[in-house]
């Protein structure tokens, strides 16, 4: 254990650990809003947010080809401004399509929760193969060549061409902080405020809060439930595709299988936070960012992963409702 | 307020003993007072009526008596001890059993191993006999069973034991409930509107079973919103109304008393005797 | 006479209908199911050996395709009775196996060479100890955050063992000793055991004794899968057996009456905490029985890579696609998930998502999985029960 590199680089540690946490609670926002909504734990989530990093470096290579180039950020705003949308729209088109295909016919017929549990996780490995076996499905139509450069190997890692080069913006306690840095919590910030917005001003937004507190008297109230849940997936996808695009921006390589680690991580932080609870998740989110980095700094980074499994399991045993409660549905048996 | 009307003496003339006593209980749901220094005894071999209006208590009293809910304050004694704190199924162990309003069988398995759940509750035996088949295993399940078919018999769905409760006929499966109650061996049996949705000819049935139940040697609570069917069969009937006692007593003295008319407001055509 | 209690399925959503299947009155009496169960069990072993031509695999060697398809129905087995029985979803199964696989490769190759027989028994208690440590606090939890649970459990495991050099690290365990050969022990390539059973080839429906193809009796060697299946198939059998005799108990009734609605089992006196956290702990011990064997195997290799998560979704696939409750739903399930990539080879490659579909299309369209539903079969016995007491036919 070493606290010596901990108390050295603790700025560093926790300025970019915010960074991370900030995409853990953007992804965990969608985790938090359909467990709010269905009481129901979206397994397939984490390929909503795999299918927007994706979605992102297809952009990349499609506007800069595959030669890797390493630029500041000012010259890739524009390229990051259309990744953003891209893959905002994909993810909640995968979104969108679990709903229909994975919860709403079990939903409808008001199956056991474990039973939609269970479908969503066919639904997150059917997801996340289709990714990996791209190659072959491109294949099939006799494109693997044409598209070569989006499909080839499709079980390997896949990069994004384009790096973005951290500048330093400001000092703070030692550790220089970088445009990116800035921009990923600040975006992922600005997301959550707008969401926030979203859910208190407007008519939908009322709706998924009364959908959440109380289905049955929503429904007297003429509150479509099926419009609710599709927008709570919507909105889960979006928050994924901002996500996802802001994790290339600081990681540049994804495969079929990397949203499963940042999934286990979101939901972590989503119950850390309070299941159901908005701005549980931002707080869980970035509060995990960081503890995973402390974590790695004391442990060595090997037991990264082990420190976020064992506080998932630590969580959901002693307090589940986590740090601000739970806003919605309840946590003990 | 009108004064709770006093115990009056046993038809028999004799004290028997507190089988159950509530006492002094309140249940507080939020500022809510469901059940409000609710005090009375249930003596051992009697059959004792639990009525009121709807929403006086009556089921929120059942639940505390039976463990499932907790006094806000006041204690429940059952043959002497404290029920705060137990477990459900050792409420069940210490001789308390019950059926349900809305009839709660499980349903994909038969009316024999419905009942054998019960029976179970008494039994010896654990995962050790069962894996080895032990002599002791063979032969606590043949009485099990013994003692099953028995109750079916009692309860009178003794030819429909193969059959899975969910296909039982409504009447059949109310009467599986409370064999299945039986099975528990208890002291007292708690029956929870019992005759809902019968006819007249199946409450008369069931008065009949419920006497026998009584006279078998089970102490006997009924809640139940049919007067003539509590006339009939309670030896003594204790009356909630907005969560407080408010009468206690014979049938005969309940029926005529102000306060209980006045709670009910009317008796319905359908429901005076 | 023996009470009837197998396990129903999960699902409900109509009540059963009663006995409509007839079996023929041969079949009936005692004696010619025994003489059925026991040529089914002979060919079961024999399956190897017999090689039949639609069902052998082309492209891998078919006993070792059988011991892989037996050890998935074991595990199958015992996560149907965390599953099916007892309805706790467990989606770290997974982190059983591995205890049970490692435990073994410490004892006998990494720091100990403790006999397998002594060491297997072992395997199993340490694994359901560690059901229990995992099982006591878990199962007073939600469903679905037990599910979770589970699952972060078996990733825990899988990445201590690949971070604990002790356990042999990202490497893991080598030279595991396969379990004692009746006969000479086999050195090398060299085994002969104590006699050797040559398999059977075919010449489209015409089989012919093969003897350049032999198995020994009884060597476990590296060469041939055999005797790994049949030790496997072995531990099969005495599981069914026990699943068998517990189910038909109390114990078995008061899982389905906790599946059916736990608060009205738990004022039927059911300690229905007690019995889910006991069929935590023997899913738990079958899954170390398991891993334990996979330690033993062919390959006498055990690595971390061997456990992920991914493995107990198909764990969890087979029982579900099966059908969760039914011991040879699972069984079926198990076979299904390891025999099919492996024959249709082809389909290898897309093995995953179609397990993924299909645990979505199984769930939707026919949730107590593939094989019938339990109600019909078991109002079959209870009928034949009461028939023999009272010597005559209910009516339907």
């Amino acid at each position: 254990m070493d606290f010596g590199f901990l108390f050295s680089h603790f700025a560093e540690l926790t300025i970019t650990g915010l960074a991370l946490g900030a995409i853990y609670a953007l992804v965990a926002l969608g985790y938090t809003m359909v467990y709010g909504v269905l009481q129901l734990i979206n397994f397939a989530h984490s390929e909503v947010f795999m299918y927007g990093t994706f979605a992102t470096a297809w952009v990349a290579v499609w506007v800069h080809g595959t030669t890797s180039v390493s630029q500041g950020l000012g010259s890739t705003l524009g390229l990051l401004a259309l990744c953003l949308i891209v893959a905002m729209a994909t993810s909640a088109a995968v979104a969108l399509l679990v709903e229909r295909l994975a919860y709403r016919p079990l939903i409808r017929r008001g199956s056991p929760k474990l039973v939609i549990l269970i479908s969503s996780i066919g639904a997150s490995f059917a997801l996340s193969e289709i990714m990996g076996l791209r190659d072959k499905f491109a294949g099939w139509f006799g494109v693997e060549n044409k598209l070569s450069d989006y499909v080839a190997q499709a079980r390997n890692v896949y990069s994004s061409p384009v790096t973005v080069d951290p500048h330093k913006v400001f000092e703070f306690a030692g550790y220089g902080v970088t445009d990116v840095d800035l921009l990923v919590i600040g975006a992922a910030l600005g997301m959550m405020f707008a969401l926030d917005l979203f859910v208190r001003r407007t008519r939908l937004g009322r709706g998924i809060r009364s959908v959440a507190q109380d289905p049955e008297a929503a429904a007297l109230m003429g509150v479509n439930s099926t419009r609710v849940i599709r927008t709570t997936f919507l909105i889960g996808g979006l928050m994924a595709g901002a996500a996802a695009t802001l994790y290339m921006l600081r990681i540049g390589t994804t495969r079929q299988d990397a949203g499963f680690l940042i999934g286990v991580k979101a939901f972590t932080a989503a119950v850390m936070g309070g299941i159901g609870n908005l701005r549980g998740a931002l707080i869980g989110g970035l509060l995990l960012g960081v503890m995973e980095n402390w974590g790695s700094a004391v442990f060595g980074t090997q037991w990264k992963d082990v420190v976020t499994f064992v506080l998932l399991v630590l969580i959901l045993l002693v307090r589940p409702t986590g740090i601000l409660g739970e806003s919605l549905g309840k946590a003990r048996a | 307020m009108p004064e709770p009307a006093t115990a009056s003496e046993q038809p028999q003339g004799d004290v028997r003993k507190a089988l159950l006593e509530v006492d002094d209980v309140t249940i507080r749901f939020g500022g809510v007072s469901a059940l409000d220094s609710v005090s009375f005894d249930i003596k051992e071999g009697e059959i004792l009526g639990l009525i009121g209006p709807n929403g006086a208590g009556k089921t929120t009293c059942f639940n505390v008596m039976t463990g499932v809910y907790q006094a806000t304050s006041g204690q429940i004694r059952f043959d002497g001890r404290p029920l705060a704190k137990l477990k459900r199924f050792q409420i069940t162990k210490l001789g308390i059993a019950r059926t349900f309003q809305n009839i709660r069988l499980f349903k994909s398995m038969t009316a024999l191993e419905n009942v054998l759940v019960g029976a179970d509750a008494n039994s010896k035996v654990g995962l050790f006999n069962a894996l080895f088949k032990t002599p002791l295993h063979r032969r606590t399940e043949a009485e099990s069973i013994e003692e099953a078919y028995r109750l079916l018999d009692f309860v009178g769905v003794g030819g429909r034991a193969g059959e899975l409760a969910a296909n039982l006929s409504y009447g059949d499966q109310r009467r599986l409930e409370i064999a299945r109650a039986m099975a528990t061996k208890p002291k007292l049996l708690c029956l929870d509107e019992p005759a809902a949705g019968f006819n007249p000819a199946e409450k008369q049935r069931l008065m009949e079973l419920i006497r026998k139940v009584r006279d078998d040697g089970y102490t006997v609570l009924l809640i139940e919103h049919d007067m003539r069917l509590v006339m009939g069969v309670t030896d003594r009937v204790v009356v909630l109304e907005f969560g407080r006692k408010i009468a206690e007593g014979p049938p005969a003295e309940i029926r005529d008393n102000p306060a209980v008319i006045a709670a009910y407001l009317g008796v319905d055509e359908e429901d005076a005797s | 006479m023996s009470t009837t209690v197998p396990a129903s399925t999960r699902s409900s959503r109509r009540p059963g209908r009663p006995l409509q299947i007839q079996l023929p009155s041969f079949l009936r009496s005692r004696l010619s199911r025994i003489v059925m169960i026991v040529i089914g069990v002979l060919l079961a072993y024999a399956l190897p050996l017999i090689r039949p031509p639609f069902i052998t695999t082309p492209a891998s060697d078919f006993g070792g395709v059988m011991a892989s398809a037996a050890t998935f129905a074991l595990v199958a087995l015992g996560l149907n009775i965390v599953i099916g029985y007892a309805g706790l979803l467990d989606l770290g199964y997974v982190g059983f196996y591995a205890v049970g696989a490692y435990t073994t490769g410490v004892l006998t190759s990494q720091h100990g060479h403790w006999p397998f027989l002594l060491v297997l028994p072992c395997a199993m208690i340490v694994t359901t100890v560690s059901g229990l440590l995992l099982g006591a606090p878990a199962i007073r939890v939600r469903g679905d955050y037990l599910a979770i649970v589970t699952l972060g459990f078996g990733e825990i495991i899988s990445l201590v063992a690949k971070n604990t050099p002790w356990l042999g690290g990202a490497a893991g365990i080598k030279n595991i000793p396969p379990p004692p050969s009746i006969g000479p022990d086999p050195i090398g390539t060299d085994q002969d055991g104590l006699f050797q059973i040559p398999h059977l080839s075919w010449n489209g429906l015409v089989p012919s004794v093969d003897n350049l193809h032999k198995t020994p009796f009884l060597t476990f060697g590296v060469l041939d899968a055999v005797p790994y299946y049949w030790l496997i198939l072995t531990a099969i059998l005495i599981v069914l057996m026990a699943d068998m005799a517990v189910n038909n108990s109390r114990v078995g009734r008061a899982w389905e009456a906790t599946r059916e609605d736990e608060d009205a089992a738990e004022l039927m006196g059911v300690p229905t905490f007690r019995y889910k956290l006991l069929a935590f702990m023997l899913g738990a011990a079958i899954g170390g029985l398991a891993g334990s064997m996979l330690a033993a195997g062919q390959g006498g290799f055990i690595s971390p890579d061997a456990f992920p998560l991914l493995l107990s979704m198909l764990f969890v696939a087979a029982v579900i696609i099966g059908g969760a409750g039914t011991r040879w739903g699972a069984i079926l399930g198990g076979v299904l998930v390891a025999y099919l990539p492996e024959r249709f080879r082809p389909l290898s490659d897309y093995r995953l998502l179609i397990f993924g579909v299909s645990l979505m299309v199984i769930v939707t369209f026919r949730p107590q999985g593939l094989l019938p539903p339990r109600r019909t079969r078991r109002a079959l016995r209870a009928q034949a029960e009461v028939e023999e007491l009272e010597g005559e036919a209910i009516d339907a």
